[in-house]
Order: C-alpha cells, then sequence, then structure tokens
C-alpha cells in the first residue's frame, strides 16, 4: 500500500523531471549546443546527487509550511501537485512545480483545518518574487562582463563555441545538482514524516538514511520525466521568450544554477550566520522562474528588444493559476480520498508533550506542560502528563 | 572534449588556409594582369594556371569546411552566417579566376595610354578583395577589428570605381575602332567587378557582426 501512496510523488517527481529539466538545459538544447541525450543523462546524474546529498535544508521549510502526516495525505497532495504541473507542461508551459506543491500543501491545510504557518508562506511567495529578480539581475550584470571579457580577449569563434558547449555541460551538471538539492522537496518532501525506508549502509562508513533513500527515489522519478517528455519544454525555453545566442544560453543557466544553489545550500547559510551576515533563507523556489528572470535579464541587458512578451504574459499567467489549480484540487482530492476511499488523509489528535525543563516551575507544581513539535503536530487536543514522567521529549498520538 | 577542442583547432587551421587561398588568388590575378599588360604571355597563361588551380583546392577546402560546421553542429548561431561568408568569399576568387581565363581566351586589344589605369584599377580591386579577407579574419578572431576592415573595403572599392569611370572616359574618347572600345569596356568591368563583390561580402560581415555583438 506504502507503494501505491508513493506513485503520486514519483508521478510529481516525473512531472518535475519533465519540465523543470528545461530549466537546466532549455537553451543549450534549444540553441542546439548541448545535444539531448547528453543533457538528459548529465541531469539525470546531478539531480539525484543534489536530491541526495543536500536535499534536506529546503525539505525542512515545506515540512514547516504544513505537517502532511497521513501517508493518504502526503498522496493526494503530491497527485494535485503532480496533476497540475503535467497539464501545464502538456500544454507547454514552464510551470512552477513549487508553487503546485505549496499551493496544493495550503490546499491541504484548508480542508483538514491544519494551521498554515504564516511566515513560511510569507517567506516562500516573497521567493517567487525575489528569486527570478535575482535571476534576472546575475545574468544581466553576466552579460554585460561576458561581453567585455570576449571582446578583449579575443577568442577564436570556433574556440569559443568549443568553450561554450564545455561550460553549457559543466554550469548545466551544477544547476542539475542545485535543481536536485533545492526542489526534491516539492517531489517528496511531503513524504518525509510518512517514509517507509529505513537507514541502510552499501560500504562500512557509508550509510543512507531513509530520507536519502526516499530522495534518490524522487530522483529516479525525476530522471524518467527528463528522459521522456522533457524535450519540447526544453525547446520552449530556448527559442521562444527570446532568441538566444550560445553565450546568453550559458549565462542564463548559470544564473538559474546560482540562485536555485543559494536558496538550497546549508553550507552557505551556516557560513554567512557565522559570519554575522543575513541568511538566505533555505526554501524550494521555482526553478522556471529562475530561468525565466535570467532570459528577461538578458533581454534587458539587450536593450529590451526582442523579447516575447506574449509567451512572457502566458508563463506569468501560468505562475498565478498554477498554486490556485493546485490548491483547489489538493481540497477536493482529499474530500474525495477522504469520503470516498475512507482514507486518512490527516491525524487528527496527534501531540506532542515533553516536560518543559526550561521551566521546571510548572512541573514542580505539578501542571502539564506542552510543547509544539511542528514536524508532528496539526493540533493538540489533549495532554494530561503525569509529573513522574521523564524529562526526555515523548510522542503521544 | 579533448576531441572537440582537436576538431576546432583542426576546423581554424582549414578556415586561416582557405583565406589564404583567396589572398593568393588575388595576388595571382594582379601578376597576371601585369604579365598581360607586358605582352609576357607565356607568363600569363603559368599565372592562370597557378590560380585555376587555386581555385579548385579552395572549393575543396570550402566544401570540407562546410561539411564539418554541419556534421559537428559547430557553432550553430552563426554557422549560416559563415557558409555565406565563406561561399561569398568563393565567388570572388571564382572571378578572378574567369577574368584572368578571359584574358587568355580572348586577347583584348589594350591601347597604351590606359594600360596604367588598368593596372590601377586591377591594384584598387585586389586590395578591396585583401581587404574582405581580413575582415573575414576578424570576423573569427577579433571582431573589433572588422569594422575597420570593412571601411578599407569600402574605400577601394569607391576608388575602383572611380579609377573604372576615368578608363572608359578615356577609351572612348581614343581613336580605337569600336568593337575595341567595347572590348576594353568589357574587360575594365570585370575586373571591376571583383572590388564589388567584395564589398558584398563586407556588407554580409555587417550584418553578422551585428548579430555576434548581441
Amino acid at each position: 500500500m506504502i507503494w501505491f501512496f508513493l506513485t503520486s510523488g514519483l508521478f510529481l517527481g516525473w512531472s518535475l523531471g519533465a519540465n523543470d529539466a528545461a530549466n537546466v538545459f532549455g537553451t543549450a538544447v534549444g540553441t542546439r549546443m548541448v545535444k539531448f541525450k547528453t543533457a538528459a543523462l548529465v541531469t539525470c546524474l546531478f539531480v539525484a546527487l543534489g536530491a541526495v546529498i543536500s536535499g534536506a535544508g529546503a525539505t525542512h521549510t515545506l515540512g514547516k509550511l504544513g505537517a502532511v502526516n497521513a501517508l493518504a495525505g502526503s498522496f493526494t497532495v503530491a497527485l494535485a501537485a503532480g496533476v497540475t504541473v503535467a497539464w501545464m507542461t502538456r500544454i507547454g508551459l514552464p510551470v512552477s512545480t513549487s508553487q503546485a506543491i505549496v499551493g496544493a500543501i495550503v490546499g491541504w491545510n484548508l480542508f483538514t483545518s491544519s494551521p498554515t504557518e504564516m511566515t513560511t508562506l510569507t517567506t516562500i511567495v516573497a521567493t517567487w518574487i525575489l528569486c527570478p529578480v535575482l535571476a534576472a539581475v546575475l545574468a544581466f550584470l553576466m552579460l554585460k562582463f561576458t561581453r567585455l571579457f570576449l571582446y578583449r580577449m579575443r577568442v577564436h569563434l570556433l574556440r569559443q563555441d568549443a568553450y561554450n558547449r564545455f561550460g553549457l555541460i559543466v554550469v548545466g551538471a551544477f544547476g542539475a545538482y542545485s535543481l536536485g538539492a533545492n526542489n526534491i522537496a516539492n517531489v517528496m518532501g511531503v513524504f518525509v514524516q510518512a517514509s517507509p525506508f529505513q537507514d541502510i549502509t552499501p560500504f562500512t562508513g557509508l550509510t543512507f538514511s531513509g530520507t536519502q533513500v526516499l530522495f534518490l527515489l524522487g530522483a529516479v522519478a525525476i530522471g524518467v520525466g527528463v528522459v521522456t517528455y522533457s524535450k519540447k519544454v526544453m525547446l520552449t525555453v530556448g527559442g521562444d521568450i527570446l532568441q538566444l545566442t550560445p553565450v546568453a544560453a550559458l549565462i542564463v543557466v548559470l544564473s538559474h544554477s546560482i540562485v536555485l544553489f543559494l536558496f538550497a545550500s546549508k553550507g552557505l547559510e551556516t557560513w554567512l550566520a557565522g559570519h554575522g551576515l543575513p541568511t538566505i533563507p533555505l526554501v524550494p523556489v521555482s526553478s522556471s522562474q529562475a530561468a525565466i528572470g535570467a532570459v528577461i535579464g538578458i533581454g534587458l541587458a539587450r536593450g529590451g528588444k526582442g523579447l516575447n512578451f506574449r509567451v512572457l504574459g502566458r508563463i506569468a499567467s501560468g505562475w498565478v493559476t498554477t498554486p490556485l489549480a493546485a490548491g483547489a484540487l489538493a481540497f477536493v482530492t482529499s474530500l474525495f480520498v477522504q469520503n470516498v476511499f475512507e482514507m486518512e488523509v490527516v491525524r487528527p489528535a496527534t501531540s506532542a508533550v515533553r516536560w518543559n525543563v526550561e521551566a521546571p516551575s510548572a512541573v514542580d507544581q505539578g501542571l502539564p506542560a506542552i510543547v509544539w513539535a511542528p514536524n508532528l503536530v496539526s493540533q493538540v487536543q489533549e495532554a494530561v502528563v503525569q509529573p513522574a514522567m521523564s524529562t526526555e521529549s515523548r510522542g503521544i498520538e | 572534449m579533448a576531441l572537440v577542442f582537436k576538431q576546432t583547432k583542426q576546423l581554424e587551421a582549414k578556415i586561416d588556409n582557405y583565406l589564404d587561398m583567396v589572398v593568393n588568388g588575388g595576388l595571382h590575378f594582379k601578376q597576371g594582369i601585369g604579365y598581360y599588360l607586358n605582352g609576357q604571355m607565356e607568363d600569363l597563361e603559368r599565372c592562370m594556371r597557378d590560380l585555376d588551380s587555386l581555385e579548385s583546392d579552395a572549393d575543396r577546402m570550402r566544401r570540407d569546411i562546410e561539411a564539418l560546421l554541419y556534421l559537428k553542429t559547430l557553432i550553430p548561431e552563426s554557422r549560416g552566417d559563415v557558409l555565406g561568408l565563406l561561399e561569398a568569399s568563393d565567388r570572388v576568387l571564382n572571378t578572378t579566376a574567369e577574368t584572368l581565363a578571359q584574358f587568355s581566351v580572348e586577347l583584348p586589344m589594350i591601347i597604351p595610354e590606359v594600360k596604367d589605369s588598368y593596372m590601377a584599377l586591377t591594384d584598387a580591386s585586389v586590395a578591396a578583395l585583401e581587404a574582405m579577407v581580413s575582415a573575414v579574419r576578424a570576423y573569427f578572431r577579433d571582431i573589433s577589428r572588422v569594422r575597420d576592415h570593412i571601411a578599407k573595403v569600402h574605400f577601394y572599392e569607391h576608388e575602383a570605381d572611380q579609377i573604372a569611370d576615368r578608363l572608359k572616359r578615356e577609351v572612348f574618347r581614343s581613336d580605337a575602332r569600336l568593337s575595341e572600345k567595347l572590348h576594353m569596356r568589357y574587360f575594365a568591368l570585370h575586373i571591376e567587378k571583383i572590388s564589388d563583390e567584395a564589398e558584398d561580402v563586407s556588407d554580409r560581415l555587417s550584418i553578422a557582426t551585428i548579430k555576434r555583438h548581441e
């Protein structure tokens, strides 16, 4: 049964692969600088590495938005997001998987009357604006710098072409890694709490946690999406919005990858915090928005000429409709799964209770001290704690 | 990836060799016209044979380059421009070979008063061809210099036009027979055509350069 429930996550992973791989290699394949086969192979490999090695940060943030704590609920949320993304992909629009999953989680929250963490939601929505803007700024600056560099360095056109191809593959690999690290949260984040996998140790000294195994499974689904369906969207990103030169294509992929990496890197967050600098939230950002933002940055660096505003308008409208559609679909699907199939889409009375060790007076007085454990609790109904209990955390279901 | 860089270097060398051939074609043409005007017919024949062989080699080289660019899907974005430039350059080389062959076949009567003008016209046309080749090389290696070379092509083309105009006026005011006058004009037009075709290449190049700047 667990495997059946996971299929919706795998379907969402397939959708993400079909759609978001275009953001990594779309410009390269669209400008015929990299063959689709090469692009697909590199994407599959590095998405898996990114997901397994660095996928936890953004997943944690998504978990805070809504704690989908029942397997049928996870199935419903992922299915709603997956169907939305697949439908948008089918009509050839680069759609955001992040927006779909966030919309679906909020839809699930509304259906189950679970609270939506507004701070997290605000942070995520803010990145929907920040992410394309940041990508556009990066692309704009990098194009200006690259033009100056090429103008001064007098590189032969053919050699520049060879460097560019090499660069597109290397930067594409970085982009795929960042995509895996950042967006695996969208695919498997809702299953983390209900994960059926145990830790495995294939070699001595190398242990994969159950979550990492789950992420690897999601990455495989993404890979299948890349191989089977991403070519069409790659050609949309590559040519429809703005005719890109190969150098511009390289800059688009690099800007997109940097933005995704910034929002997924725990190492960077630790480094910034260590130096007393403001940290960048680890949020699953929209890879589509990053790519489109970068393409706009290129268009602006060229003076705004040649931008196809009709296609941009269609894409922007997709960004609005995606979370709304996914949210509505999650709400309806949850209703259907709960009432027709009589499955539990939310665990109703989960609370985590522990002795409040920081407020011993409450314990001394024999009063129950209740602490929210956000990854487990949707609402607290009642908890009575005996003074004789251990001071260790203890979940009561 | 090492293979890609190796292929790139080979192709760069081929393009350079091809452009060398176009320049050499111009020099052979200039030499051949000089021989004809001085009545050194044997030297003209030798020069013509050299130019013919050079032109055939250049054709083969161009086809090789085109095939490589397509087969290896190199410079996809500039490929059309590059192929167009190479073919247009080839037309200039063909014109030099055909014109020199026509001198050898038709043996036009050139009156002594206009011999210097014919040589000056040849010099200006070949100078336009050389500037054109420099512009094409700059397109590949140093795009900032393309504009300078294109300006030179325009300059020499204009100079060739003026010389041809003067030459034709001189011819038609001479005492030669009308058939000889028409024949001399015909050959002046052919020599002038080389600079016109060089200018066509430079016009293509201007557009291709703007595209590379984007």
